[in-house]
């Protein structure tokens, strides 16, 4: 038991313009829950019943009124709407240069995973300052990344990427929540943020055992499952060359264009027959059911490195 | 509420109500005002039923780690509130209770358009209400009221399919009474009644009986494909399966959105009945608060998105959706200030079902501000999924809703019961009901700004001094709910007869007798002026 | 009040005014209802559009496996029923009962040509083991048609054709039930000129099927440029 808090911490980089908002939203309700309660106050007193078989005059309504009631909502919900909608979108996409984390939810754990390979359970490590964009997936039913003190909340869906991001601006611990009934531990799917000082973080990667990156476990998937025999890095192979593909367009049989990025690369391992690359035959067999959501994120990692280091490939060098 | 309890009289002359005794003359009744008290029964009971749930899950949550029960079981807990709660008791109560015995009288017609529909529909209520009550007894269900899948449709082992038809079924209660409220309005108006001279609670109607029939349809498809992958496991929403999880959300809240104002347009036009007879004023702006209810109505079904902004679709259509959500905004707010206004220079009596509308207004306004936080979406980012959204929607549908439901009742329980409950008990259990509301949801609106998730068996310990407010508001609210089920029970055989028109009221239902007579009219009535003709050159109805 | 009178009244319900009264309320009545189902029938189409705009390899090698020729004879056995139909309301409005009797009956002989073709349908799916869930195992041609658009998306076709054709068949059953009861109050002479509202409140519902029905072919059976 403490003190009651009205407001709960503000630990990012967004928090505190959405607290404005929220704090404009708290007095327009409140003004408003004043005047009408007083209204009906002041009015139910003043104009109570005197006699029984008073009649009060009939009033038809009133033009110029009406209009003004309908007219000061729409400003103010005009108003309202281009605030938040503008903040909103500014804070849509991460920023560029992010630090990139995966997460999985899974009845009823989050598991997460640094690009360096240092993974954990039901906590994030992250430094102070930096943005970070987290991408997330589910192993199984609709999670929700939710983390109060940041003002962030995004679904964590099966079969698909969601992304979030966040800028930490204080050191500390903060609740990470499942908003999203998910079954019987729905409450128990609790973790922490740990922010800590950038050097802290970075001990903290040091320290865990260090094992491999997520893009060295990828290259390891990418050959144990032998997507190396077709996918050869000189395009000379049965499928398409992933070297600087990622974030790229890609030329589609039929002639649409996509962006190769994690759901395209997603979809086409698990469905490879659904948006043929130009100049390729559909032979890759699918591979659901066979990779595990990490092994994914790991694919992922790796060919997003793929797309970084065009020229001097390590894969070049093996063949 | 036993129909044992209402004895002949001699000196009563011939009514709907002792026009017959035997079980069968009440089972198979085509007597609508007969079938508005079969609906009014089994709300009641349901009402009970959920409220129930309700009683367990806040004494569950008044210690962190959950004082009551497993979790699995308090998420059936919340589940069972949710389904009993919407579906079978505020979609039914105000349209199939007050709208059916109401209706017709209002119109100046003998019965509605389809009798044997309307019986239909209360029968099909049932069935459907069995089946939810069978999936209670047989192990509950644990899916949330909004059965999301893919955890509903491949995930959980309980009873989804039990509640699913249960659910399936009752909707087609609901288009049958939508149906025929809609016929009945546009074919079977008294001469002289025409649409603007209507009572605004016939134009509630109206609006609400086209989201019946235009949403419930949407809803009966959805649940049906959610259980057919749930019988056959073959993919339709589970990505496993090859489905798409957020399609099912995108049909659910098509219907689930609109179902929203299912339950608060009525309670908005009995409302304003009951705001014109105790100040006795004509609705300030008439016509703008009746086209208000049909704006609702049709912008409805523009904003389920809403509920999806941190799914991941994509920010345009978010934005859309934010726009058009707080375009729902303006009507209510017109219809607050009319109501507002209409007090203005009248003659204002405190009797109970004024204190409920009252009540109503002022919580709807906060209902509806807060919905201001989640239309907007910077805010709902951080609001969505908390228990912001549970105390927002309960001052919508408890506030809202249930106010007007028990203002109604206490407003037309002369008419319908042909008696009057003890008014002063009927003031305090208003005021009891006013502050032990306030006092149970109040506290939530803080909880979820803080960040507490809704639907949390156990918490961190720092949201328990607010869950115990809530609590212990709750108990409040529990015993006010009580008080006028003892009443009005009470009244039914000891209450003093009341006379057609006790209040004064202009509406055709009010120039019969109460109770009224099976074929509501002796003669139909000829309407020659406009509602709510209070004003003081004419001499009231009765 | 005279027999001619009684005659000029009959059913006529007690709730209404007049006899015209209560047509009107009838008519729009169905009107109502028919809106309700295209909101249901609409649910269900637009999650089929959903995933054949998804998955339209899948969905184009599942129509190819249905038999064209059965769903065009079908279609032809619908429209004949509406034409039956729409004489049967005439031959009420008319008075004449022993044709009314007459065309209600052919209706329903259409009717069930109908559902015996897709019951045939139906078995054919079992011996092709293309029925998700129950019998899903498509070989030989089946597999080779399915195969491009992934098995289990096929799966997918396939439910929402059962689902959609049988939603169809339960209407067209529950439409069959209708027209039987017709026939009988029919033979009892239950209708005259003035009251037939029952005829042609079925007859529009019957009509609503049929045009799920002109819907759901091509939908279904037309995909990916067949002839």
């Amino acid at each position: 038991m403490q003190s009651l808090p009205f407001q709960p911490e503000q630990a990012s980089s967004i928090a505190k313009s959405v607290d404005e908002l929220y704090l404009f939203l708290t007095l327009i309700t409140l003004f408003f829950t004043a005047l009408i309660f007083g209204m009906i106050f002041y009015f139910m007193i003043r104009y109570r019943r005197r006699s029984p078989d008073e009649r009060p005059k009939p009033i038809e309504g009133n033009v110029p009124l009406e209009i003004l009631w309908t007219a000061v909502p729409t400003l103010i919900v005009a108003l309202i709407f281009v605030w938040s909608s503008m903040l909103y979108f500014k804070n849509a996409e991460a920023p560029k240069g992010s630090m990139e984390i995966f997460v999985t939810g899974k009845q009823w754990m989050w598991k997460v995973e640094h690009p360096e390979g240092q993974r954990e359970i039901n906590e994030v490590h992250v430094p102070l300052g930096r943005p970070v964009k987290l991408t997330m997936t589910s192993e199984d039913v609709i999670h929700d990344f939710f983390v109060p003190a940041f003002r962030v909340k995004k679904d964590v869906l099966p079969g698909r990427y969601t992304s979030l991001w966040f800028t930490p601006t204080k050191v500390g611990t903060f609740h990470l929540f499942c908003a999203q009934y998910c079954g019987a531990y729905h409450a128990g799917m609790m973790g922490a943020i740990v922010v800590q000082e950038p050097d802290d973080y970075e001990r903290w990667l040091a320290g865990g055992a260090p094992g491999e990156s997520m893009e060295q476990a990828g290259e390891k998937v990418f050959q144990a499952n032998g997507c190396i025999t077709c996918h050869t890095p000189d395009g000379a192979g049965l499928g398409p060359s992933l070297l600087g593909v990622y974030g790229q367009p890609v030329k589609l049989v039929g002639g649409e264009t996509v962006t190769a990025d994690d759901a395209y690369i997603r979809e086409s391992i698990l469905q490879p027959k659904a948006k043929v690359v130009l100049g390729y035959t559909p032979i890759m067999p699918t591979f659901q059911g066979q990779l595990t959501e990490e092994q994914l994120n790991n694919l992922i990692a790796y060919i997003r490195a793929l797309g970084k280091s065009q020229p001097k490939s390590k894969e070049e060098g093996k063949q | 509420m036993s129909t044992a309890t209402l004895e002949p009289r001699v000196h009563t002359p011939r009514n709907y109500l002792n026009a017959d005794y035997g079980w069968k003359s009440w089972l198979f009744t085509l007597d609508h005002k007969r079938i508005a008290l079969l609906y009014l029964v089994s709300v009641t009971f349901f009402f009970l039923v959920g409220g129930s749930f309700a009683v367990l899950m806040r004494i569950h949550l008044t210690e962190p780690q959950g004082a009551l029960v497993q979790p699995e079981t308090y998420n059936k807990l919340f589940t069972l509130h949710g389904v009993v709660m919407i579906f079978f008791f505020l979609i039914p109560s105000i349209p199939a209770v007050l709208g059916n015995f109401l209706v017709p009288l209002m119109v100046g017609a003998r019965d509605l358009a389809f009798p044997k529909l309307n019986l239909l529909s209360w029968y099909i209520y049932i069935v459907g209400g069995l089946f939810t009550l069978y999936s209670a007894i047989a192990g509950g269900v644990d899916t949330g009221w909004t059965f999301y899948t893919p955890y509903s449709s491949t995930y959980s082992n309980t009873q989804v399919t039990a509640v699913a038809i249960g659910v399936f079924v009752t909707g087609f209660s609901s288009i049958l009474t939508g149906l025929n409220f809609i016929v009945t309005i546009h074919k079977m108006r008294a001469p002289g009644l025409t649409w603007f001279r209507m009572p605004l609670f016939l134009w509630a109607m109206y609006a609400t009986s086209l989201i019946m029939i235009l949403g419930t349809p949407v809803l009966a498809i959805t649940i049906f494909l959610l259980a057919l992958e749930h019988l056959f496991h073959v993919g339709i929403f589970s990505p496993a399966l090859g489905g798409d999880p957020l399609l099912f959300q995108h049909m659910f809240w098509f219907y689930s959105h609109p179902a929203v104002y299912i339950m608060i347009l009525p309670a908005m036009g009995v409302v304003s009945e009951i705001i014109a007879c105790f100040s006795r004023k004509r609705i300030f702006g008439y016509t703008i608060v009746a086209f208000s209810s049909v704006a609702i109505a049709v912008l409805g079904f523009l904003v389920w998105g809403h509920h999806m902004f941190v799914t991941g679709q994509s920010v345009y259509a978010g934005l859309i959706f934010s726009l058009l959500s707080f375009l729902v905004a303006i009507p209510s707010a017109i219809k607050v200030f009319n109501w507002t206004a209409t007090l203005y220079k009248g003659s204002i009596s405190y009797e109970a079902p004024m204190l409920y509308a009252m009540g109503f207004i002022g919580l709807f306004t906060m209902g509806g501000l807060t919905g201001l936080f989640l239309a907007s979406l910077a805010t709902d980012v951080h609001l969505n999924g908390t228990y912001f959204i549970v105390a927002h929607f309960h001052y919508i549908m408890v506030g809202g809703a249930v106010m007007g439901y028990l203002g109604g009742i206490h407003f037309w329980w002369p008419k319908i019961s042909g008696r009057k409950y003890p008014n002063m008990w009927a003031g305090i259990a208003a005021v009891i009901i006013f502050i032990g509301f306030n006092l149970t949801f109040f506290p939530q609106f803080i909880l979820g700004y803080l960040g507490m998730p809704r639907r949390y068996a156990f918490y961190p310990a720092e949201f328990q001094v607010l869950n115990v407010m809530s609590s212990a508001g709750a108990t409040v609210l529990g015993v006010g709910y009580l008080i006028p089920l003892i009443y009005l029970i009470w009244s039914m055989r000891y209450g003093p007869v009341a006379e057609a028109n006790p209040w004064g009221a202009t509406g055709l239902e009010w120039t019969t007798p109460s109770p009224p007579p099976t074929e509501n009219f002796t003669e139909i009535p000829v309407v020659t002026e406009e509602a709510y003709a209070y004003g003081p050159k004419e001499g009231s109805g009765d | 009040m005279t027999d001619a009178e009684a005659h000029a009244q009959k059913g006529m319900a007690h709730q209404f005014e007049d006899l015209d009264q209560q047509h009107e309320a009838d008519t729009l009545g169905i009107w109502v209802f028919l809106i309700t189902e295209i909101m249901f029938f609409g649910g269900v189409f637009a999650a089929y559009a959903i995933y054949r705009w998804l998955y339209f390899a899948a969905f184009d090698g599942g129509s190819h496996i249905l038999d064209i020729r059965l769903g065009a004879i079908n279609t032809i056995v619908l429209l004949g029923s509406s034409l039956t139909m729409v004489l049967a309301v005439r031959s009420a409005q008319t008075g004449n009962r022993k044709a009314t009797v007459w065309y209600l009956i052919a209706t329903m002989i259409l009717g069930s040509i109908f559902l015996g073709v897709k019951a045939y349908e139906y078995n054919q799916k079992f011996v092709e083991h293309v029925v998700p869930s129950l019998d899903w195992a498509p070989d030989g041609e089946a597999l080779k048609l399915l195969a491009p658009g992934g098995l289990q998306h096929a799966q997918i076709y396939f439910i929402f054709y059962f689902a959609m054709t049988g939603l169809h068949a339960i209407h067209m059953i529950i439409g069959m039930g209708l027209l039987l009861w017709l026939v009988l109050r029919a033979r009892k002479d239950d209708f005259t000129p003035q009251y037939f509202a029952p005829v042609e409140v079925v007859g529009l519902y019957w009509h609503f099927v049929d045009i799920v029905w002109i819907f759901l072919f091509p939908l279904l059976y037309l995909i990916g440029g067949r002839y």
